[in-house]
């Protein structure tokens, strides 16, 4: 067991960022923490960096003790806090090398492993850290992260506020790290992320709602969702909300998610309470559901 | 060592590439001392100052001349009647009027007392005060010489010698002060500055997940500002000494352990603040009013403690400062040696002690 | 969808250069009213630099950019009057009450006592705010804030409405509320003008633009974009298009 958190709590001056908190992450494991703004992520980033200590509650990561062994999961654990904390006037290749130093190694001792990250922005390595765009910024930082060649690697939040091309390259990176042993704990506020994760725990307001695979958690769901389209985007969502049985309504991309409280409803009723609502071109059929609708309806 | 190494290497790299920082560090020492050296100096040159003479004897006329001789003052013109004098400082060229009473020599032969009447201008009160201290002199001056030439014992004879500073050049007061003032904006602002910026950030987090000591990471912050503080006060003092003729009476040796004293309680307490704050914007609001005033206004290096009402004299004691400008005073001017100035001395190694100590109790390893 | 033929944004070959590097390279596009226009781009493509002429807090280098009927360049004090202006990184006041932050924008955009008195009712009510709008605003979770943000940007009921990643790491519920409250809007004539990461979210806009590098390389609505590139998403579309810059 790479992560285990057993029953961890943690709360500031009385307000719960965490509440009993129970998951274990397997090794050479892609586990991501998915939920939003506040759910608690960084707080138990923080907590297994041995940065904060837990109220109740234990945990261990790489078998070490987060509350005896600090020293040793400090060692062990490469972490990358949210906003990618880099040196703003040094440049790629100082920023690199400083962190190299203080973990005890150089860059060419663990070259290997951040080789392919690295290379997509050697071009720039001597541009400062506070120049670079945020697809940069975040592959500095995960190389930076990686290089002392960490058993555990924790990433906050990596792709917020990044593009979805920088977005998908990092996933890609994880990938290929993941396969080279590396036990990976990352957290996102984007739903879409959380089928490229081995196992992935839902957490909202400092509880997990749900652990398991993305598609365990989808096969698990009971419910039909439809998606609707319409000529009348807008009005579409409006509608909906008044048709008696509804369960809940949902933007959903270029269609509304629709769930009705009957599982065995008769979409003909619904299409013809749109049509007399005045919509035209109306696609009305089921979908397979996504983490992101779960989410919504956990 | 060499992950400590890699530390300073960076700390450097943050120091050079910031203009500001660079712009405190060795624009300030050096505008300071040219600015108090030069421009706020509490001695008076060619003060205009006019005459209103009611006797215009000899002996009147002998003490005039002396001021005349005198650097200090430049008389602009001699007024006939009092009712002048009003019209003359308003008009704002003249800082004094010296008036002599009537029968001025015969008085002084007769009742062995004569009055001269020192009207200053007292809107700049500091350049009153002086020119009243200076003509006091010029008259007791001309008294002393008189009285010997004459044999004469008339009463007690005041006889003044100012040891150590006898031309009492302010530059002997300032050069210390800059020093203190400098050495602690260096050391405990920027340090604290320094420090604060990675908690804002969000590289302190980093540095504490890694394997460094948080004293390794609090000693690397710092190592580079000793340096640069030794720079200064090498800097200063040399200014001190070649421009503006301030001796160096006491071994330099002492005065460089001394300053390093200084530096390192001026570090410890910059990292006390960073300790207790947590952005740059707080640790300079604290640095700023929390030790470069006290440092201007309570360390004696502008105004004289002797003169503050005691509550204050008492705060005084516990500035980090006032006992450094007694130290550095004392090895410059006096030429003493460590064993005059160990009271100072412990005070300081003290102070600094307390200072690691409650950084050490509030520096975080973590978090919270 | 009414109006569609009067142009609200018109923007000529408008171009920003900080130095050497020009970060805006002659765009032309137009808005028009009651419009949800999607600006979207990667990281550093230009989008915010292009926003900030569009909303007169910055001046363009070359080129004329028109926005509710006044020339940014020239008469941005007019613009200003006449937008809302939202983003990710500061909305209200943390250290002030909801009330207070509502009063405080109201004020300067000059509405009376008596006009921020009412809407601030009417504010109230829509958000069910109720019991918490005499709480700090720093109190309240991310998707409050960002709806009530939302709103107060529309307090002086502006012709258009720029939004710089608003919903960036808010909750699915209050994504999708919060672009409710977008539709809601659109629908009473107001122009909407948005940047968002979130791709499913380009798929609600009525047009969206792609910026690649400073330039625009597709502008059009998510499902001629779509047809056009031959994909299912507007993920996809992103992809194809932005894929190895930097």
């Amino acid at each position: 067991m790479s992560i285990s958190v057993q029953n961890i709590s943690k709360s500031y001056k009385n307000i719960p960022a965490l509440q009993n908190i129970t998951l274990e992450v397997n090794e050479g494991e892609l586990f991501g923490l998915i939920g939003p703004d506040g759910a608690g992520k960084t707080t138990l980033f923080r907590l297994l960096t041995t940065l904060l200590l837990p109220n109740e509650g234990s945990a261990t990561v790489a078998n070490y003790d987060i509350l005896k062994q600090v020293k040793e999961i400090r060692n062990a654990v490469g972490y990358m806090p949210g906003k990618f904390s880099l040196y703003q006037d040094l440049t790629i290749s100082e920023n690199l090398a400083f962190f190299a130093t203080i973990f005890g190694t150089t860059i060419e001792e663990n070259y290997d492993l951040i080789e392919d990250i690295y290379v997509q922005i050697e071009p720039f390595k001597n541009r400062k850290a506070g120049a670079l765009s945020g697809g940069m910024k975040q592959k500095l930082a995960l190389c930076c992260a990686l290089i002392h060649k960490p058993k555990v690697l924790f990433l906050d939040e990596p792709t917020t506020g990044v593009d979805p091309v920088s977005r998908k390259e990092f996933w890609e990176m994880l990938k290929r790290l993941k396969q080279k042993g590396i036990t990976i704990l990352v957290s996102t506020p984007y739903m879409d992320e959380a089928t490229l994760c081995d196992r992935i725990a839902l957490i909202q307001e400092g509880k997990i709602l749900k652990i398991d695979t993305p598609q365990g958690i989808v096969d698990a769901y009971q419910k039909t969702i439809y998606e609707v389209a319409s000529n009348q985007m807008h009005l579409l969502i409006e509608d909906l909300k008044h048709f008696p049985s509804y369960y809940s309504v949902f933007a959903f991309g270029e269609f509304v998610h629709y769930i009705d409280l009957n599982n065995f409803f008769d979409s003909e009723t619904l299409r013809n309470y749109l049509k007399a609502k005045g919509h035209q071109s109306i696609i009305l059929q089921k979908t397979t559901p996504t983490i992101e609708d779960i989410f919504m309806d956990l | 060592m060499k992950r400590f190494l890699g530390f300073i290497k960076k700390e450097f790299y943050h120091i050079f590439r910031d203009k500001r920082s660079l712009f405190i560090l060795f624009g300030m020492p050096i505008a300071q001392i040219l600015l108090f050296g030069f421009a706020i100096t509490n001695e008076i040159n060619n003060v205009e100052i006019a005459i209103l003479d009611y006797s215009k004897d000899t002996e009147t006329q002998k003490i005039i001349q002396k001021i005349k001789a005198s650097p200090y003052f430049h008389v602009a013109n001699e007024i006939a009647i009092e009712k002048a004098i009003e019209s003359e400082f308003k008009k704002g060229k003249i800082k004094a009027v010296l008036l002599f009473e009537k029968d001025f020599a015969k008085k002084l032969q007769t009742e062995m007392k004569a009055t001269v009447q020192v009207i200053t201008d007292a809107t700049e009160p500091n350049i009153a005060n002086t020119i009243a201290n200076y003509t006091q002199s010029i008259f007791q001056n001309h008294q002393s010489q008189k009285s010997t030439v004459q044999k004469n014992t008339t009463g007690v004879v005041i006889q003044s010698r100012m040891l150590y500073n006898p031309e009492l050049k302010s530059v002997f007061n300032f050069v210390p002060g800059v020093m203190t003032v400098i050495l602690m904006l260096v050391s405990a602002m920027m340090t604290s500055i320094s420090i604060t910026r990675e908690k804002e950030l969000g590289t302190m987090e980093i540095l504490l997940v890694s394997p460094l000591k948080p004293f390794q990471v609090i000693l690397g912050k710092v190592f580079p500002y000793i340096f640069l503080s030794v720079i200064n006060a090498i800097v200063i003092v040399s200014m001190g000494y070649f421009i503006f003729g301030m001796p160096i009476q006491g071994s330099i040796l002492l005065l460089a352990v001394e300053s390093i004293l200084f530096i390192i309680t001026a570090l410890s307490l910059g990292i006390f603040i960073s300790t207790i704050s947590n952005s740059q914007q707080t640790a300079m609001m604290i640095s700023l009013m929390g030790l470069m005033l006290p440092v201007i206004i309570l360390s004696g290096f502008i105004f004289p403690i002797a003169s503050m009402p005691l509550p204050m004299q008492v705060i005084s004691n516990t500035i980090p400062a006032k006992w450094f400008i007694i130290i550095v005073k004392s090895i410059m001017l006096k030429g003493v040696g460590l064993e005059y100035i160990l009271k100072e001395t412990l005070i300081l190694v003290g102070m600094t002690i307390l200072f690691i100590g409650l950084s050490i109790k509030n520096y975080k390893t973590r978090l919270e | 969808m009414n109006n569609l033929s009067e142009k609200i944004i018109v923007v000529e070959n408008l171009t920003k250069q900080f130095g050497h590097f020009t970060a805006v390279k002659g765009i032309n596009f137009h808005v028009n009213k009651g419009e949800i226009f999607g600006f979207l781009g990667a990281n550093g493509a230009g989008k915010t630099t292009a926003m900030k002429m569009l909303i007169g807090i910055s001046n363009p280098t070359n080129g004329r950019a028109n926005v509710a009927g006044f020339d940014v360049h020239t008469q941005s004090e007019k613009v200003k009057q006449n937008i809302g202006y939202m983003s990710q990184k500061f909305s209200m006041y943390d250290d002030l009450t909801v009330k207070e932050n509502i009063t405080f924008f109201g004020g300067i955009y000059g509405l009376s006592r008596k006009q921020i008195n009412s809407k601030t009712e009417v504010l109230i009510q829509t958000l069910q705010l109720g019991d918490i709008a005499q709480k700090k605003v720093g109190d309240l979770p991310l998707g409050w804030k960002q709806k009530l943000a939302f709103s107060v940007a529309m307090l002086h009921e502006p012709k258009i409405v720029f939004l710089d990643e608003p919903t960036g790491g808010v909750d699915p519920i209050t994504r999708r509320q919060f672009w409710e409250m977008i539709y809601a809007e659109a629908h009473k004539g107001t122009t909407i003008f948005v940047t968002t990461h979130y791709m499913d979210e380009a798929e609600y806009c009525d047009r969206v633009s792609i910026m690649v590098d400073g330039v625009i390389e597709a502008l059009d609505t998510p499902k001629n974009l779509k047809n056009q590139f031959q994909v299912s998403t507007m993920n996809e579309v992103f992809l194809k298009l932005a894929r190895n810059i930097e």
